[in-house]
């Protein structure tokens, strides 16, 4: 059959079902299922609200520095003209609240609360993102690739997983903090620290990712249009790529921010523990492992950084919550 | 073997079954020529993935496709049908047998070799809803197969889809769009589109109605048969009963658990049948004329299809057939031809009547069936 193809008959006669008809004048463009979501999402309140107090805590954690001097606010001033030195707590009532100090200020020290709330702030955000990121690259690639090739891979994949999650993590967490406390790979404080946490966290949970990319690709993979695109002559690269990929984005977005919050709060237990962050740089883990010294005596210390993981973690956990029902295809 | 014997040395099939069963013109060589196809898919168990069994689901098979023609191929859920559209197209790998494509062995060719058949071999999908990718737009999804196959159409790949998009009664509008904003038939015509883009030889359609809503059915089968005379096309249409392809199909394969069971035009299948598993399926077709609805019983087969990975001996269909004997437990029946262009694979097929087949009208003869 090689005369072209002629555009006639077929088309007059050929009747297309009139399902659209009413909509069909007003717009040209399709609607993409993302921009279906996201009318969807936009429905949910509650989803909106998280999302609009992740957005917040983003720019705060972003901007946590230049706010701090905007404010005149130092989180490693110590002022012990703030402390009672029988008691070693804040003079005052409510943890030694002022217009000064609004969040009142640590017991010992007298170093400011909202300054160390504020610092600790982008310090959870970038271990939590970090690890998300990590975790994610991790786990997409290697899910991708058991859900595609299936087989041995697969197998061996899966095994590699399931040791992954067996894995006593926190044993491992503390002894390699322990181990790397005084330096390595030419990194010393601060930023081994932030480092040894995004890679113990991330590189410790991508399993978790790696076996949700791993089922989504394995039911994907048996959709008839990637049948449809072999039949036409597509191999492997553009069926991952052009076929699969483009419908792995939605869950993996999804479980990306389903994970930051349980990030954030596997590094607030680390630096609780004294393995994460260490003092006297300023954690919300490592405040919260103060606090707990004075809860009897200072209870407002304990309830600052305890906030703010809450709400930080309860944003975090609404905003997945809408995006996953926004984009989940089973209520499509 | 008793009374085929006499047929079988009158015609005496040279060196195959199919060439008996070839239209009108038996001179003209086969589009598609199937021998033996077999895909058993292995059943293993345990850690070290010993192999216990195998589901039989399509089990020596043979057939020609001629150019221009339409082979319907029909046969319960499970028989094997979409299997064996999905080897035909080399979606699947045989485990056995050959398939030749324009007089090229295609059989176990690779994914890199089998590219440049892949423009001319094209399938329409069962699942309307599965068969196209919800992230791409119908542009797409339609000009995905001249970005693979490194086709630049003339003026350009949009103004083809377009045209494409008219040739199967959508509007060139729809270009931007989801599929998830068309109902089911409009997304089977965006299939057929996709199917049609690289001009192809064969099309193979498995189940392309069964999806749809009754109504729409029709249009889509329509749509197929025009663009067929159109075109030029040589369809294999995969149904599960006789009723969607019974106007569109020139010749009919009926299969039953992983083997044709009659091969025959269809005038002759229509007007008389030979196997008595494709009277019970007609049976079940309705007839627009109750004349002949009251002298044509329903035939009801008793029990379940047989599994396929562990399909009885002998007859496959003696578990259910009313006709059984001794011999059909024991020895497979092969498939032979009884009239020109007539072949069934039964040990006590149905009278024949008129040699060669007497013309779909005359079709009063199938009450002569001697079924209880
Ligand atoms: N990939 C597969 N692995 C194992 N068994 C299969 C596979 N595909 C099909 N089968 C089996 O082969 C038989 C025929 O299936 P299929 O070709 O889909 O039948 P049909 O299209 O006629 O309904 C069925 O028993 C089915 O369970
Ligand atoms: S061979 Fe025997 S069992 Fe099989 S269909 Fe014919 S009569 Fe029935
Ligand atoms: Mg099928």
């Amino acid at each position: 059959m090689t005369a072209p193809i002629e555009t006639t008959g077929a088309a007059a006669q050929a009747q297309p079902e009139a399902v659209l008809q009413g909509v069909e004048t007003k717009r040209i463009e399709g609607r993409s299922l993302g921009r279906i979501a996201l009318l969807r999402f936009r429905r949910d309140k509650v989803a909106v609200v998280g999302a609009i107090v992740v957005i917040l805590l983003i720019a705060i954690a972003a901007l946590s520095r230049p706010i701090q001097a905007l404010l005149g606010l130092d989180p490693d001033a110590p002022q012990q003209s703030l402390i009672d030195p029988n008691t070693t707590l804040p003079k005052g009532d409510m943890g030694g609240m002022s217009l000064d100090h609004p969040l009142g200020v640590d017991p010992k020290f007298g170093r400011d609360l909202l300054a160390r709330v504020l610092e600790g702030s982008w310090v959870s955000l970038i271990v939590a993102f970090g690890a998300t990121l990590l975790s994610v690259a991790i786990g997409t690639v290697m899910g991708v690739i058991a859900g595609f090739y299936r087989g041995r891979v697969d197998a061996v994949i899966s095994r590699l997983m399931d040791v992954f999650l067996a894995f006593p993590l926190l044993l491992f967490a503390i002894a390699i903090s322990a181990s790397l406390q005084g330096g390595a790979f030419g990194l010393t404080g601060l930023p081994l620290h932030l480092s040894v946490l995004i890679f113990v966290i991330g590189f410790f949970n991508w399993p978790y990712m790696g076996r949700i990319v791993r089922a989504q690709t394995l039911s994907l993979r048996e959709r008839e249009f990637v049948d449809a695109a072999r039949g036409m002559g597509a191999r492997g690269p553009f069926i991952l790529f052009r076929e699969l990929l483009p419908n792995l984005v939605g869950p993996i977005v999804v479980y990306s921010t389903l994970l930051i919050p349980s990030n954030i709060l596997f590094e607030a237990a680390l630096s609780f523990l004294g393995v994460g962050i260490q003092p006297p740089q300023a954690s919300w883990g490592g405040m919260l492992n103060q606090a707990v010294k004075y809860y009897e005596v200072d209870p407002q210390y304990m309830l600052v950084p305890g906030i703010a993981i809450f709400v930080t973690v309860l944003a975090f956990n609404l905003l997945g919550d809408g995006l996953r029902d926004a984009l989940d295809p089973r209520s499509r | 073997m008793t009374e085929t014997t006499d047929d079988e040395s009158q015609n005496t099939p040279a060196d195959g079954p199919g060439d008996a069963a070839s239209p009108a013109a038996s001179d003209a060589e086969p589009l598609l020529r199937v021998r033996g196809l077999m895909r058993h898919f292995p059943i293993t168990k345990g850690l070290l993935k010993r192999q216990v069994g195998a589901v039989q689901a399509v089990d020596g098979i043979d057939f020609d496709v001629y150019p221009g023609e339409t082979l319907g191929v029909v046969g319960e859920s499970g028989c094997g049908k979409s299997t064996m559209g999905r080897l035909i197209t080399r979606l699947d790998e045989p485990t056995g047998g050959s398939i030749e494509f324009e007089g090229k062995d295609i059989t176990h060719l690779s994914t890199g070799r089998l590219r440049p058949m892949r423009r001319d071999v094209q399938m329409i999908f069962q699942d309307p809803y599965g068969s196209l990718n919800p992230r791409h737009t119908i542009g797409g999804i339609i000009g995905t197969p001249f970005r693979l196959q490194g086709v630049e159409p003339e003026g350009g790949v949009k103004k083809e889809v377009q045209r494409l998009l008219e040739l199967v009664g959508l509007s060139p509008e729809h270009y931007n769009r989801y599929p998830h904003e068309f109902s089911g038939g409009q997304r089977q015509r965006i299939g057929i589109a996709r199917a049609l883009a690289l001009k192809p030889k064969l099309v193979v359609a498995d189940e392309p109605v069964s999806a749809l809503d009754v109504s729409i059915q029709a249009q889509v089968v329509n749509l197929m048969d025009d663009l067929q005379d159109e075109l030029g096309l040589t369809y294999v249409i995969i149904a599960h009963d006789l009723s969607v392809i019974r106007h569109v199909s020139d010749r009919i394969a009926v299969m039953y658990l992983g083997k044709i069971v009659e091969l025959s035009d269809r005038a002759s299948l229509y007007a008389s049948p030979l196997h008595p598993y494709t009277k019970a399926l007609l049976s079940a077709v309705p007839v627009p004329d109750p004349k002949r609805r009251t002298e044509r019983d329903r035939i009801l087969l008793k029990g379940d299809v047989p599994s396929p990975i562990n399909p009885p001996s002998g007859c496959r269909f003696r578990t259910r057939c009313w006709k059984a004997t001794e011999v059909c437990t024991t020895t497979e029946p092969p498939l032979v031809a009884l009239r020109t262009g007539h072949q069934v694979a039964c040990h006590h097929p149905e009278p024949v009547t008129g040699e060669p087949a007497a013309a779909g009208g005359a079709g009063g003869k199938e009450s002569t069936g001697g079924h209880a």
